[in-house]
């Protein structure tokens, strides 16, 4: 009870501090904090290690996806702090907090509360899932702190301000990716939607889609919408059946995408499907087995990639976690190794000055491509159609930047 | 056409599920005129504990015995049972003679602990897991082009089978009797000689192991787990809720007719009309029943309450 008391409690802070801000006029509450954050960067013991902030889903239905992003995370920083040590890389540790949100819009904005208010950090990684990001992301905008989502691919998410950031690419792009694979590679004119209501992710991306295929050439078979409270879609798989789809595009995130391939499989929808990057983890063969076979979704890297990047990054990983890397931990990674990059580069570690610094990275070599941050604060990069094939993910196209 | 049957067949096998989960509801409100909202927890703990058995046992496999489903569902209904008349003998007991309101917000309170106690490390965790298949999901047979998997056939044939069975004991046996007695006035029926207190608790132990049932089949047949305290439990419970309150609060068939019916407009509105309202169908159904049918669909048709 105790727990819960306290939860509510800071929950009601937090619904107290937006009422505050939205109120009592925004400009002279961020100036104050804004303020005080820059004095305490300015300030602080530089022997000792930088603090950053990491909010996550580590426990819930998308608990890879923290999971895997920590680890990344982690690696990049133990690599950082290893290379310190022996004198070979100039600069500051790192030390790394991580705050499990359980994959709950309340919960991510409760966690970036703390670590900005409680532990004092000076930048936010996080999150993966969109509209977590966008739960966290006005928080960090309000204090003054900059936050880079590693993988998170709504438009909407850096639109928050002018401290948010991110080094994955666009639903936009994503969607214009695989209209042009469906239609090109797959001859599939007519290609069946099936997308879920309550993530924006999910919604955005079948939008982005849709205008892409009608450009491609395509059309729409069928448009279902599933929520994730609600675990029987037999509904909107028989209107999918029913329509005869090419291929179906289910841009949802893993659990429900391979239980809904798996039941469509049962129901014997035979036609390939297609998703997005919320596809990526090992969950998904785990959960799908068989019926997810030789289906496809764009991704941000493949593992199976041939260059000493991407390789090294694999050994280590392996070495160190045991599993090969998703995209998720790839793109962990290299949210990082930018922000220790801008850090090194800032000429202190306030607010403004990480953020100017984080905006100025151009061509950074990542495990997951060159990233250079746009005039929108989006990564501008390529991506690749990786197919399911037994545990590995061989790339079979790869689309540059629009 | 094809459409149709197979959105038949799901109505069938959904409306099956609700039953069972609605029946626990209306018992309880039959004989203590009480919603009982930690009900759809014992769904939930139903669905867990076959999971842990199924692990314990060794048939989280693929290859697990013919004979391991029914070993299964029923040490989880025996397991729910016992949790049923743990929580009717230290939670609801001591309110007996305590207003209505006070029996309400600790069934509030028990739902509560027992969501965010399956949470915990050593019993469920916080991590969805998967159902391990004990039935197998291959067509057993074909109409009009829809497959029919033996799991949606067991679900239905063993709710049927169950519904009847509670039906006989209710208005068959000499327990049956006992709990209309209880239902009708439980101070006249404990002066006749009646036991009050055990024909409760039995009550209580019979809906919690139709609840479990109920648990069992819907993790066989979806496969997917989600931890104790998620809005997918929270949300099947209020649905077989709806359908008792539906069909007639405290009125056995009303529950099963009003399960059928809910999940009829459910599944026919997601299909033909906007699979995103599928929930505000439900709801206004509750509604509609509520303004213009306050006993319920089936509330006046018989005299006879349980």
């Amino acid at each position: 009870m105790n727990l819960k008391g306290w939860r509510i409690s800071r929950l009601a802070l937090f619904g107290a501090l937006v009422a505050l801000a939205a109120t009592a006029g925004c400009e002279r509450k961020r100036n104050q904090t804004g303020g005080s954050s820059d004095k305490a960067g300015a300030s602080a013991d530089t022997s000792k290690p930088v603090l950053i902030g990491h909010f996550a889903s580590m426990t819930g239905s998308e608990a890879t996806f923290g999971q895997s992003t920590d680890n990344g995370i982690r690696l990049a920083v133990a690599e950082r702090n290893a290379a310190i040590d022996a004198g070979t890389k100039k600069g500051r540790k790192i030390e790394v907090k991580t705050l499990d949100d359980a994959g709950k819009p309340q919960e991510a904005g409760t966690a970036v509360t703390r670590l900005i208010t409680e532990d004092k950090v000076v930048a936010i990684l996080g999150e993966v899932a969109s509209g977590l990001s966008m739960a966290g992301g006005p928080v960090a905008q309000q204090y003054n702190v900059p936050m880079i989502s590693p993988s998170s691919t709504n438009p909407a998410v850096t639109q928050i301000g002018d401290m948010i950031f991110r080094v994955c690419f666009l639903d936009e792009f994503q969607g214009y990716v695989m209209a042009r694979f469906a239609v090109e590679e797959l001859k599939a004119k007519r290609v069946a939607i099936v997308f879920d209501q309550g993530q924006p992710y999910s919604k955005g991306l079948a939008d982005f889609f849709e205008k892409s295929l009608k450009e491609a050439g395509g059309e729409v078979a069928t448009r279902q919408a599933y929520d994730t409270n609600n675990p029987d879609v037999s509904a909107q798989l028989a209107s999918v059946k029913e329509a005869k789809p090419d291929a179906v595009f289910l841009p949802g995130y893993y659990t429900q995408a391979a239980n809904i391939i798996a039941q469509a499989r049962k129901l014997g929808i035979t036609v390939p499907f297609l998703g997005g990057d919320g596809w990526d983890s090992d969950k998904l063969e785990e959960i799908g087995g068989d019926a997810v076979q030789g289906s496809f979704f764009s991704n941000h890297y493949s593992p199976e990639e041939d260059t000493p990047l991407v390789k090294n990054f694999v050994a280590t990983y392996k070495a160190k976690h045991g599993v090969a890397p998703d995209a998720l931990a790839a793109l962990g990674y290299d949210a990082a190794n930018l922000l220790f990059d801008a850090i090194d580069r800032a000429p202190s570690l306030g607010g403004k000055d990480l953020a100017a610094a984080i905006a100025a990275t151009k061509a950074f070599p990542g495990v997951t491509g060159e990233i250079t941050i746009d005039g929108n604060r989006d990564a501008s990069k390529s991506a690749v159609i990786v197919e399911i094939d037994h545990g590995k993910r061989p790339a079979v196209k790869r689309y540059a930047p629009q | 056409m094809t459409k149709f049957v197979s959105i038949c067949i799901q109505t069938l096998t959904l409306g099956s599920l609700y039953a069972l989960i609605a029946l626990g509801y209306t018992l309880v409100y039959g004989i203590l005129r009480f919603i009982n909202f930690a009900h759809s927890d014992v769904v939930t703990f139903g669905a867990w504990i076959a999971f842990v058995v199924a692990g314990a046992l060794g048939w989280a496999g693929t290859g697990s015995p013919v004979f391991a489903m029914p070993v299964i569902l029923a040490l989880a209904m025996g397991a729910a049972a016992l949790l049923g008349f743990s929580i009717e003998r230290l939670a609801y007991r001591p309110l007996r003679r305590a207003p209505r309101l006070n029996v309400l917000i600790t069934a509030i309170g028990v739902s509560l602990l027992l969501q965010n106690a399956g949470q915990l490390d050593y019993l469920f965790g916080t991590q969805p897991q998967r159902m391990p298949r004990l039935l197998s999901e291959a067509p057993l047979f074909t109409i009009a082009d829809v497959r029919v998997p033996t799991v949606d056939v067991v679900l239905v044939l063993l709710a049927a089978v169950l519904v009847v069975a509670l039906q006989w004991l209710v208005f068959r046996t000499k327990l049956g009797r006992s709990m209309r007695a209880v239902s009708w006035n439980d101070q006249t029926a404990a002066l006749m000689g009646i036991p009050v207190d055990r024909v409760v608790s039995i009550t209580f132990m019979i809906g919690s192991a139709m609840a479990a049932a109920g648990g069992v089949l819907y993790g066989l047949k979806y496969r997917q787990l989600n931890q104790t305290a998620d809005a997918v439990w929270v949300l099947l419970g209020l649905k077989a809720f709806v359908a008792a309150v539906v069909g007639g609060i405290g009125n056995v068939r009303g529950a099963v007719g009003g399960a059928f019916l809910l999940a009829g407009v459910e599944m026919f509105a997601a299909a033909y009309r906007t699979p995103q309202l599928r929930d505000v169908y439900v709801f206004g159904v509750l509604i509609a029943v509520l303004l213009f049918l306050p006993a319920g669909l089936f509330g006046k048709a018989t005299v006879e309450k349980v």
